[in-house]
């Protein structure tokens, strides 16, 4: 195997420079949006797939406001409960951006935004085998995991907490467990709230994080993503450079040799 | 037949009257849409771009015309 130098962040062979996937809902305005990407430093964003409004035309493109040239688009499946709904969403999501990933979402509770794990792990084997590149968004469970892997997942996307919640990574435990047999990519999505939450993360080892949220409802989006960019790669060199092990008690610093008697 | 004939459709979940001999292509331009930008499906299944040209349009048809808005 090659060594990735310069640490970029691959799936189904794409490289990424950046590890942070980040949201176009809930900003304020496009031109904050736009700025809060740029700051982020992203190079992939999740859109919606949703219906023209034929009767106000007077909204201006989100697709205007990103910059393609750097930044891949990810369609979602957002709002769909049943795998039938999310395989039609990303098919129309395929044709409008004509990239065949997907953030795979198939939604099982409305109150929690929990995904229905059977019906995402049936859309991912249906998506897959029409070609496409699945990225599901799912719970912070080890088992489904390994299941959207076996049926094709180019990337799994454990919660770190529920969505929009901000609450950051629920169960560490679960997400390391998901580290130690996933050969796909595990990106964080969802429930992260602040830089810390990013960092920590990023510093379990995961292969990048994706929030919305986060930055675009923060009171300043755009120094949020900042916020964002520097925690993610924080999080990442210090995840490489190996932390220390944790004691109960002290281990000095300076040397006790020399001490005045 | 008078090319003002028109056939009834539904359109995004509204019904709405366009010319007998209307096609996909001609439908999207009518509506001034980006066309690299949108997705349509013609009764639930996809009509590929390369081909709205060539899809005409069948009276009760029901169209679906979508784009990307912001999401997480």
């Amino acid at each position: 195997m090659l060594e990735n130098q310069n640490d970029a962040l691959i799936i189904a062979g794409k490289e990424f420079h950046s590890r942070l996937i980040v949201g176009t809902g809930k900003y304020e305005t496009l031109e904050v949006m736009r700025q809060a990407h740029q700051a982020s430093g992203t190079e992939l964003v999740t859109v919606a797939v949703r219906r023209v409004d034929l009767s106000d035309r007077s909204q201006q493109s989100l697709l205007s406001c990103i910059d393609r040239d750097r930044i891949m688009l990810l369609p979602n499946t957002a709002g769909c409960y049943t795998a039938e709904e999310a395989i039609r969403y990303a098919r129309l999501g395929r044709e409008a951006g004509l990239s065949n990933w997907v953030k795979l979402e198939v939604i099982g509770d409305e109150k929690t935004l929990f995904p229905d794990n059977q019906e995402l792990i049936l859309a991912t084997r249906t998506l897959v085998q029409e070609g496409f590149v699945v990225l599901p968004y799912t719970n912070d469970d080890p088992v489904v995991c390994k299941k959207l892997e076996e049926v094709g997942a180019a990337a799994v996307m454990p919660l770190g907490a529920p969505i929009g919640s901000g609450l950051g990574i629920q169960n560490p435990n679960n997400i390391r467990i998901i580290l130690e047999q996933a050969k796909v990519p595990v990106i964080v999505d969802a429930g992260v709230g602040t830089a810390s939450d990013a960092a920590i993360a990023m510093e379990l080892g995961v292969d990048g994080v994706l929030m919305n949220t986060g930055i675009a409802s923060a009171q300043d989006p755009v120094r949020m993503a900042r916020a964002m960019k520097l925690a993610v790669e924080c999080g990442r060199l210090a995840y490489r450079a190996g932390r220390i092990p944790k004691k109960l008690y002290a281990a000095a610093s300076s040397p006790l040799e020399g001490m005045l008697v | 037949m008078p090319e003002t004939d028109q056939i009834e459709i539904t359109l995004n979940g509204e019904s709405r009257q366009v010319p007998a001999n209307c096609t996909v292509q001609k439908l999207v331009e009518g509506l001034k849409l980006p066309s690299g930008q949108v997705a349509v499906e013609v009764n639930r299944s996809i009509a590929r771009r390369s081909s709205w040209p060539q899809t005409c349009i069948q009276d009760g048809d029901s169209i679906e015309i979508v784009h990307f808005v912001g999401g997480g």
